[in-house]
């Protein structure tokens, strides 16, 4: 309908005919007008255009790639890092407790060292004394004697020998230690 | 019976009024000139050559085409200083690109496929072009260039012969034509399908010639009907209907020289592709 009002309209147009006259000129204009278009575009625009259009598209997508790649390593880092730390704290702790470890077993040994020591000072101590003892009780026992000899052999001077006595008083001093 | 009805009509109209509500001045402005009408600045006369027997005269549709040219090469030399300067495109430059990577993405790559560079610049010049003298339409004093069916059809030819030498030069000759017959039909049949296919071949630009002749065309010739009412009628109580209306049909006519621009662009492609590559 709308196309046959404008056939009508055209007719009735007048004068330049209707919309549906070909004009040779304007064809002739027209192909020689794109052409000159398309040439001139294609140098101008479309090949500088285009380059620039998929250089861009490559440099994003290596920005985007290594951009990737950097957060993978920065990720990896990130992740050795924390697995070294980890692994430090392991050791740190390990050998502070094998520091306490140490220490308490110095401790205990130093304990028992000094109390060996003591132990045996104190045994030293006691046989010394015991021995002290012993020799004073024997250098007494001699004292004893030599002055009992010499008082027996003040008294009974006349009528028996020293040797005699002597043995005398040391069976006496046997039964009295004996005894 | 159309041609009576509307021929009923136009008396009608011419009946109701005088000179005023005769349809004349809606085809003075939508029809090709040999003047450029500035009123009220005054009237171009344009130059009248003639060579060979043949009327080359320079019309105000050739002029308007040479304008988009104009227009389109100081666009692209403004993007391109703009490419220069820095990979980050910016106002004119980003528009631009945005058609130039839709033409590239959304148009020649899924419809062509592998091989699709070589037609790039062909199409992306035919996109550019129709669309830019769609636009010079909607400006006062423009006039649509697409809307001239000598255009329309001289692009839909060439459109033509691009779809015809890409599949000859993907294929070979004989290997084209014979690719156009589908497989597996009867030997008898071969006669008819291969009139059919041939018809097919040229009613493929055909139908491009025209659809964008036709929707360039109507577009203007209501708007102008529209405004026209406000005059056949004799009465403001139309005025806001006239005007709403026409604005109404002034930005669908923006969104029809988009889409005229793709759909040309589009089935240009389509067909080069079905050219380029037959198997399928």
């Amino acid at each position: 309908m709308l196309f046959a009002n404008l056939l009508v309209l055209a007719f009735s147009g007048g004068e330049a005919g209707g919309p549906l006259d070909v004009n040779p000129g304007v064809i002739l204009w027209t192909v020689v007008t794109f052409i000159f278009l398309m040439l001139i575009l294609k140098k101008l625009a479309w090949k500088p255009i285009l380059n620039t259009l998929s250089e861009r598209e490559n440099f994003i997508k290596e920005s985007l790639e290594r951009a990737e790649n950097a957060k993978k390593e920065a990720e990896k880092l990130i992740s050795d890092n924390k697995v070294s730390m980890l692994k430090a704290e392991e050791e740190s702790r390990k050998i502070v407790e094998q520091g306490r470890d140490y220490a308490e077993k110095l401790k205990i040994q130093m304990l028992e060292e000094s109390k060996a020591q003591a132990k045996k000072m104190i045994d030293d101590a006691s046989n010394e004394i015991e021995r002290k003892n012993l020799e004073a009780f024997n250098n007494l026992k001699e004292q004893v004697a030599d002055i009992a000899i010499k008082s027996a052999e003040k008294i009974l001077r006349e009528n028996l020998d020293k040797e005699k006595q002597t043995k005398l008083v040391n069976k006496y001093l046997d039964d009295l230690s004996k005894n | 019976m159309w041609y009576s009805d509307t021929l009923a009509v136009k008396d009608s109209l011419q009946a109701s009024g005088n000179g005023s509500s005769d349809t004349g001045w809606i085809m003075h402005h939508v029809l090709d000139a040999r003047e450029l009408d500035l009123t009220p600045f005054g009237v171009i006369h344009l130059p009248h050559i003639e060579l060979f027997g043949m009327d080359l005269s320079i019309t105000k549709h050739v002029v308007f085409m040479w304008i988009a040219i104009l227009v389109l090469v100081l666009a692209f030399i403004s993007a391109r200083k703009a490419y220069k300067k820095s990979l980050v495109p910016r106002g004119v430059t980003n528009f631009l690109e945005v058609l130039i990577v839709f033409v590239r993405d959304e148009i020649a790559r899924p419809t062509i496929g592998h091989g699709f560079e070589k037609f790039l610049p062909y199409l992306l010049t035919v996109f550019f072009f129709i669309l830019t003298c769609n636009f010079l339409g909607l400006i006062p004093y423009g006039s649509t260039a697409t809307s001239n069916i000598s255009v329309t059809a001289t692009l839909a030819t060439i459109s033509f012969f691009v779809i015809q030498i890409g599949g000859v030069m993907k294929n070979g000759f004989f290997g084209y034509f014979k690719g156009l017959i589908p497989h597996g039909i009867p030997l008898w049949l071969l006669p008819i399908m291969f009139v059919v296919e041939i018809l097919g071949l040229f009613t493929k630009p055909f139908a491009l010639a025209i659809r964008l002749f036709a929707n360039m065309t109507a577009g203007h010739i209501v708007i102008m009907a529209l405004l026209g009412l406000i005059f056949i009628l004799r009465t403001y109580f139309v005025v806001p209907v006239s005007i709403s209306f026409a604005l109404f049909i002034f930005l669908l006519e923006i969104l029809v020289a988009l889409i005229q621009a793709y759909i040309f662009t589009m089935l240009s492609s389509l067909f080069i592709g079905m050219a380029y590559h037959q198997e399928h």
